[in-house]
Formats: C-alpha cells, structure tokens, sequence
C-alpha cells in the first residue's frame, strides 16, 4: 500500500524564456504519494500553482514510459535523477524521503538553448541525424528482407545501441556539454549492420564533423554512460573514434577515384 | 457541403483490386511532382514514412509536428510487434489468412478491399525497414525470428525487444531525417494544427499555432495528409502519451470531413492497474506477454494468500476455460471483458482488488528464467520500476485500459476524406480494424498507409492539377480561420474561472470511461449525454489557464484539446446509442448471449456509420456506408 512523503522542499529553475537570466524558486509539496511518479509530484504543484492563479512549471514530456526521450530534468544535479537506467519519466516518489531538498533544473549545455523554465531546444540532436545517421534506401526497391542473414549477436550489439532514445542526458552530463555518446550509438547501430556498410565512412565522417558543430568536445569523463537511462555503453564512442580515423582516410580515397 | 461517401473500392476479385487501381491511378511525371507542395501532419510511423517517400519521389513536403522532434511521435511507444504475412515460420499463414483474422477480429466491420491491401503489402514492409537498419529479433541461424499475437494461430509478428515501435520509428526518422538534409523536406516542430481550411469544397491547407511564440500561421498546399494518431486519450487516463489528442482530426471534422465509428474504441487487457489518485497515464505491458503468461484470478473472493500458495484446484485461468482454443491469446476485446468480470464480481487481486494475475511462473519452470529474461527482461524492468514487485518472483497484476481507437476520420479507398485533397493515414483514420484491431497491426497499418498507399493514391489526385493555380495564404478564408484560432485561444485564456484544464479533462475522462467504456448501455449512453453538455457549459464559464498566448504555455494546449475532446465525447456516445448491437469494442450489455460474448446485429448494422458535422456536437448528422462481404462470408466470431 502507498504511503505518503511529506514537507519536500523543492527548489525549481524559472526562467521565462531564452534571454531571461532566471533564478531558482522555492515551493513546498506538503504531501504526496511514494506511489506517484516525479512527474506526477510536478502535475500536482502546477495544479496548484494554477489554483493560485500563478504561471505553472514548464517541463518537456510525453510518453511516460521511458520511451520517447522526452522528459529531461536535472535533479540533485544528477541527469534523470537519483535512480540508474531510468528517465526522469520513470523515476518514482518512493526513491526519495519526507523532508529532503529537492533541486530541479534543466539540461544546462550550449547546444541546448533554454525555452522555458526547464524545457530545453534539443533541435542539435536532429541536425546530426539529418547529416547522415540513416541508409540512403528508397522505398520500393527494397529485397526480401531475409535475403541478408545477420547474425544474432551482430542484430543485439546493434539493438543496443539503438535503443538510444534521444534524451540529451548524456550531453547535460558532460562537463563539456560533449554529444559523442549520442552520435556514437547511431554510428555503432548502423555501422555495425551488413545494410550500413556502404554509406559507413561517409556516414560518420559527416555525423562526427556535424556534433563538433554544435556541442563541446570529449575528454572521456564517463559521465554520460552514468547518466544513459537506456545503458548505452561507453565503448561506441571507441568504435567512432576508430571509424571516423578511417574514413578520412577512407572517403579521400574514394573522391579521388571518381 | 454535401456529404457523399463514395468508398472508390475498384472493381475486379479482391485479389486483383490493388493492381488494378495502380495500374489505372493518373501518374504525375519526375520532373513535375516538385511543383505540388504537400502538407503532412504528424510524424508518427504513417506521417515520416509518407513525407519520406513522398520527398523521395519528388514532390515538396512540409511536415508539422507539436513534438520537439519528429522521432518523438507516439508510435515510438509499441512495444509488442508487427505482423506480415511473410511465412517465414511455414506454419501456414498467408496473405489471405492475414486478411481474414484481421477482418474476423474487426468483428466483421471494416472494409474488404482496404483490410486485403494492407495484408497484401505488409510483406514489403518488413523488406523495406530491414533496409533502413531496423535490428528485428533474430534467431541464431541469422533470420528473422516472429511471435504470436492474440487473435492469430500462426507467428507473424515481427519485433525488435519490447520497442518495435521505438526501433521502426526511428527507421521511418531517420528516412525522414534524410531528406529534411536534402531540402526536400520542410520540418516544422513545436508547430500545432489549429484549423483546416477548405476553399470550394477542397482542402486548402491548414492553419498553426507556433507552441513556443503563439504566432498562428497559414500554409496553403496541393494536398494535405492528417497522421495525426488516435483519440485515446479522450478517457483522461490511457497508455497513450500525454499529450496524444484529437485536435487535428476534430478540426478537419468540424470543417466538413466525416468521422467514423467514434464509439470503436479499444480497451486493452494487459495494463498495469492504478494506484494512486494522482496517476496521470496507465501503462502498458505488451500483448506478448501473453504468449508465456496465464491469466488467473483466485476461485474464492476473500482469498488473502499471496499468489505463490493459491493452489492450482483454487485458481480460476479464465481465459483458458472460457476460450480453450485460443487460450491466453484471445483478442482483446474479450480479454478485456474477461478480466472486467471478474473483477466485478469481486475476484480482483492487489491492493485495491482492481487487477488479476498474468502469471509467468509455469515458463520460469518450462523454458527457464534466462529464456523468458531473454524474451520479456525489460517489460518485467519496466513493470518493476511502477510497481514495484518483481514478476519473476510475483505474478503481474493487469488490468485493461484504453489503449487505440479504432473510429477516426472516414476515408475511401485512396485513404481521401470525403473532402478532396484532404488525406488521413495511420491511427487518425477509421478504415482497416473494423470494431477491434489485432495486436500488432497498427504499426502494420501506418507504415503500409505511408509507405505503400499513399505515395500512390495521392498521385491520382494531383496528376489533374498540373499547373492550375491553387488558392494562396493571403485568400480571405485562410485569413478568417487565422482569426477564428486566435480569438479562440484568447478566449481560454480570457475565462479567468477557477478550474484547470486538466481538471476537466479528468471529469469527461470519467464520463466517457463510466458510460462509454469496456460496457455500455442505453441508460448509461443517455446519462453520459445529459452529464456531457453540463460539464461543456461549466468548462466554458469556469476554465482557468493563467499565462499569456504569446508564448510557450502548456495550460492553453492543453485547453485547446480539451476543449475537442468534450466535443468528441459527445459524439462517441451518440455513436454508441444509435449503434444498437455488440461488435468487438463496442460492447452493449443489451445484446449479448447466455455466456456474456457480443451479439451483432448484420441486418441493421453491417455499416460504416460516418458523422457529419452541423455545429453542436449532440445533433451531428449519421451517414452510413454499406459494408459488402464478398470474399468473406458474415460469420459469427468464436475463439472458443
Ligand atoms: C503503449 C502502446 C503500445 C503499442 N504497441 C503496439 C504494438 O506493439 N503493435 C502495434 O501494431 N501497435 C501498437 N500500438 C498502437 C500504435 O503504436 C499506434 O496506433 C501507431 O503507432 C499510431 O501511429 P500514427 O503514425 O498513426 O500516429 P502517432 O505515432 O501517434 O503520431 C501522431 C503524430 O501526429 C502529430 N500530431 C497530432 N496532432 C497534431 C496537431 N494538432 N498538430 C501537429 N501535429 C500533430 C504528433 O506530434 C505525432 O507526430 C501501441 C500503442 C500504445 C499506446
Ligand atoms: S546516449 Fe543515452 S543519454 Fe544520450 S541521448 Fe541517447 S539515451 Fe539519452
Ligand atoms: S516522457 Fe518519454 S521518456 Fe520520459
């Protein structure tokens, strides 16, 4: 049966919008089920402030689920909060206990312009893809799809990396604000396959340069894999590292043949 | 306008159909697809892969979402699969059996012609998101390996762990991704559909309300597609994402398009039960699930044991001795209702008696924990970190909740509304489940919608308006909706009552869910009508959003979609008054048999019931669409 927290003070980032200098604002959630999500327990603020006829809490969300990527919070300064492998979506009120301080902010990195209060602009993510994390296949001319068998281990070391969903904590964990876990496990999950061999090189050599746009460089802190809700491993990066050193070498080669 | 349901089903045998209508579909050449701009809507698994392939064949697209980014569509949350009828199991299954479990599951109330198209090209599916990297299960020879879903005697279903839908949404992204770098694809995030305009009698494109800045905005197209995704969360709590709504296909609706079958809603049986009063969504397991776990609840109401010590005498498999032939696998539907019962009648475990067992334990003991950790780890994960028990050790505790919608905005056979030039694909649309949709086909439906139907219908369409000039923003209609929106979300904002949105939303939720639910009736359907319009005139006199609509401000989204939802409620339960019989989703107490399954009424109602709307959503106008079985004889569904 569900017990209840009481007296948490939490003290939450407000920031109007992206030029505003923002500044943390204190409330008290006098009570409130370890049954509900962290999620739920801002809801249940909002609501209130509403009741108060005062500006709720803006906050990224969706699925709930862990799922979409969504959901990004800074809590206690740990990325997704205190509880390992779990998105800020999944977190529940019963890892925490009646009385603690709450901090809650949102993603702090460059790349990552502030909207709202804790809502973030991710859209560097999307500009990394777009510069080649894909295989250039046409609908239609597809073959059967059994045609190339995979084996099973190289089809689970892809889905691991797959499973990135796009959250940003890796970056908001970086003391450099670096995305290389991010862009790694899109290089691994489709370098790693028979379909993504023919773009491999040219692939990460424009996914690796697109991330050196945007976002700050790696000094293998470790702190992304820490923060990964979906475990991604830290060993992609390696995997892109020695890629990337490849396909300068590799994509010279073909300019120069055609 | 007057509305006229031509369902455009090609002549010829069924299995002929799709070939003829390509072959006979107007072409429009390479060279002159980029002068027709097309608006897709929605960039779930039908909305990118139509805005892909539609980029790739050449015409201009722009794609609106209200995510932050298209890979954050709703559809990146399936988890269980997606079937075709490849074979590769060889245990018999075929385009046709496809065909007919999915008619057969829809309770005989969809339409042939579609429902066979999309079993013909659920095979090319599979081919094409193997190509763009989707890692599917596979077994250790290197091929694909499948699972079995409810409603189905043979393993068609593809999956890729429990996030089929993450995986083939990223597929359809990153395809997406791809020719947004290109520039032949304009993405717009964060940028809401308000309103759809038509100009003399066809669809001229759409209005949006930036969600950052409020600034509304006209776009004038071709042609413009609606993947818009489904109603679900019209019960306040489901396994839908928070934010999933019915705006877009309301305000196509509002604009002349028919809704169909608002009333076909589906209930899923395996969802874990709530637990608190603060709970905001429900969450699903998947339907696999149920090929290894057994659905039990204890014979005795006041049992107290823990599930472990209930001896096998003293436990009732419902399924299994309700539906020997199926077993754990029966469609939802009637799963659904099974577990109901049963909790109805008193026999409910957990904390609050609202659940009963999915019990993995005679697996554990058959294949081994480390095959069913293989299998099902990370939902049994997942399902520990909200309920906190562990499954290996405690059986599950499910219970249904409101998960897809099968009702949504009619369309003919090219997928077209009955406003021309206006498209609906995916979820958003009404056209392939009938009253009941097969686990594992909606992901099936989107793609075949984006990939493989669309691209070609909408071809047809546009190849007569070659170099006619199409109505711009600046014509006077576009500029009245622009004000319509604006005024309308100043409205809410300018209310200043005293009740939030959500507070709302959680009263038509438990409206819809108490009367329009898992059972129905008429007195029920009757009350939630004198109960709705109520609560409709209090939401407009008492409403609260504090803030401004200048800026990001997710009290007035959210108004806006409430406010649709009350409308859309009204209609589900007009729907499901004038729908006097029991077909798969739509369960009325008063047609049934002795032993509780759903009685359908052919005579009366083997058709589409298609909704017009006059301006109050109590009055809207019924039209039927005649539903002809030719290759499939009407026949009485029994998974027994
Ligand atoms: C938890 C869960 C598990 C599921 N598991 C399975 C499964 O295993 N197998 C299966 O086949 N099916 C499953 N389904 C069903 C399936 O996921 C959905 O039916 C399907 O993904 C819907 O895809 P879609 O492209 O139609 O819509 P969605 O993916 O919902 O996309 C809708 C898009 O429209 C946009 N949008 C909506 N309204 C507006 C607006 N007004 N303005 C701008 N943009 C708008 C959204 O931003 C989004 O991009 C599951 C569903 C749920 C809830
Ligand atoms: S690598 Fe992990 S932390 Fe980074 S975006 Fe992907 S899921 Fe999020
Ligand atoms: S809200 Fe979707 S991952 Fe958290």
């Amino acid at each position: 049966m569900s017990n209840h927290l009481k007296n948490l003070k939490l003290k939450i980032w407000r920031q109007s919008g992206p030029t505003d200098k923002g500044h943390f604002e204190d409330h008290i959630m006098p009570e409130i089920s370890d049954e509900a999500s962290f999620l739920e327990m801002l809801d249940v603020l909002n609501e209130g402030l509403i009741g108060e006829n005062k500006l709720p809490v803006v906050f990224d969300h969706d699925c709930r689920e862990g799922i979409c990527g969504t959901c990004s919070l800074m809590i206690n300064g740990q990325a997704h909060g205190p509880e390992r492998s779990t998105a800020t979506c999944q977190l529940h009120m019963r890892k925490f206990k009646s009385g603690d301080e709450i901090v809650i902010e949102p993603w702090r990195a460059s790349a990552f312009p502030i909207i709202k209060d804790l809502m973030v602009d991710r859209s560097a993510f999307d500009r990394i893809i777009e510069s080649g994390g894909f295989i250039s296949a046409n609908t239609g001319g597809a073959p059967d799809a059994n045609l190339i068998p995979i084996p099973k281990s190289v089809a689970d070391a892809a889905m691991d990396s797959a499973q990135c969903i796009g959250c940003g904590a890796c970056v908001a964990a970086c003391p450099n604000g670096a995305a290389n876990l991010f862009t790694a496990a899109k290089i691994a999950h489709l370098n790693l396959l028979p379909q993504g061999q023919a773009e491999r090189f040219k692939r990460t050599e424009a996914m690796v340069e697109t991330m050196d746009e945007y976002f700050g460089s790696c000094t293998n802190h470790g702190e992304c894999e820490a923060a990964c809700p979906k475990e991604i491993s830290i060993d992609v990066i390696a995997l892109m590292n020695k890629d990337y050193r490849k396909s300068k070498f590799k994509n010279r080669k073909e300019i120069s043949r055609n | 306008m007057t509305i006229t349901l031509n369902s455009k089903i090609p002549a010829g045998s069924i299995n002929d159909k799709w070939n003829t209508y390509k072959e006979d579909a107007k072409l429009v050449a390479p060279g002159n697809k980029r002068k027709f701009k097309v608006i897709v809507v929605g960039s779930g698994l039908a909305g990118a892969s139509a805005a892909a392939t539609m980029a790739e064949l050449g015409y201009q697209v722009d794609v609106f979402t209200f995510h932050d980014s298209p890979r954050r569509a709703h559809s990146i949350a399936a988890q269980g699969g997606i079937n075709a009828a490849k074979n590769y199991q060889g245990d018999g299954d075929s385009v046709h059996r496809l065909f007919y479990d999915t008619i057969k599951g829809g309770d005989f109330r969809s339409r042939e012609a579609n429902v066979h198209r999309l079993a013909e090209v659920s095979v090319n599916i599979i081919d094409q998101m193997v190509s763009q990297g989707v890692p599917f299960a596979r077994e250790y020879g290197g091929m694909l390996d499948n699972r079995s879903f409810g409603g189905a005697q043979v393993s068609r279903t593809f999956y890729a762990r429990g996030q089929t839908g993450q995986q083939l949404l990223l597929g359809a992204y990153q395809q997406l991704a791809r020719q947004i770098g290109l520039g032949n694809v304009r993405m717009f995030n964060r940028t809401e559909l308000v309103d759809v305009v038509t100009i003399e009698d066809r669809c001229a494109g759409i209005v949006t309300r930036d969600l950052v800045n409020g600034e509304v905005v006209s776009h004038s197209a071709h042609a413009v597609v609606m993947a818009t995704g489904g109603y679900g969360n019209v019960f306040y709590l489901s396994t839908n994402a928070m934010a999933c709504n019915v705006t877009a296909a309301w305000r196509a609706h509002r604009n002349g398009a028919t809704f169909a079958n608002p009333c076909y809603t589906q209930i899923h049986p395996t969802c874990i039960p709530q637990s608190d009063p603060t709970q905001s969504k429900l969450t699903l397991m998947s339907e696999s699930l149920r090929n290894d776990g057994r659905v039990w609840v204890p014979q005795n109401p006041d049992e107290t044991r823990p599930a472990a010590q209930v001896p096998e005498t003293e436990r009732d498999y419902i399924l299994e001795r309700l539906y020997p032939s199926y077993g754990n696998l029966a469609p939802r539907d009637i799963s659904s209702r099974a577990a109901k019962r049963s909790v109805d009648s008193g026999r409910g475990v957990g904390p609050l008696k609202n659940g009963v067992y999915l019990d993995f334990s005679d697996a554990i003991n058959r294949l081994g924990k480390d095959v069913v950790e293989e299998r099902y780890g990370n939902l049994f994960e997942m399902y520990e970190r909200i309920a906190g028990e562990n499954p290996y050790d405690m059986p599950m505790r499910i219970y249904p909740a409101s998960h897809y919608t099968m009702g949504g905005l009619w369309v003919d056979y090219e997928l077209m509304t009955n406003i021309p030039g206006l498209y609906a694909a995916g979820e958003a649309n009404f056209s392939d489940h009938g009253a009941n949709r097969l686990g594992a086909s909606a992901l099936m439906q989107g793609l075949a919608d984006g990939y493989f139907v669309l691209p070609y219908t909408i071809g047809n369409y546009l190849a007569p308006m070659l170099n006619k000039p199409i109505p711009g923003t600046d014509h006077p209609a576009f500029k009245a909706a622009e004000l319509a929106a604006q005024a309308r979300y100043q409205g809410y904002v300018d209310i200043k009552g005293t009740r939030s949105p959500d507070y709302f939303h959680r009263e038509v939720g438990r409206i819809i869910w108490d009367y329009c639910g898992m059972e129905r009736t008429q007195q029920g359907l009757e009350k939630a009508l004198s109960e709705l319009p109520a609560l409709y005139e209090e939401f407009q006199k008492d409403l609260r959003v504090t803030g401004d609509t200048e800026s990001m401000n997710q009290t007035l989204e959210k108004a806006g979609r409430v406010d649709d939802f009350f409308q859309l409620g009204m209609l589900m339960c007009r729907d499901a008054l004038e729908r006097e019989e029991s077909c798969g989703g739509h369960f009325r107490a008063e047609y049934q048999t002795d032993e509780g399954e759903a009685t359908r009424d052919d005579e009366k109602f083997a058709h589409v019931a298609a909704w017009e709307w006059t301006g109050d959503p109590t009055k809207s106008i019924r039209h039927q669409e005649e539903l002809n079985f030719e290759a499939i004889h009407l026949a009485t569904r029994s998974y027994k």
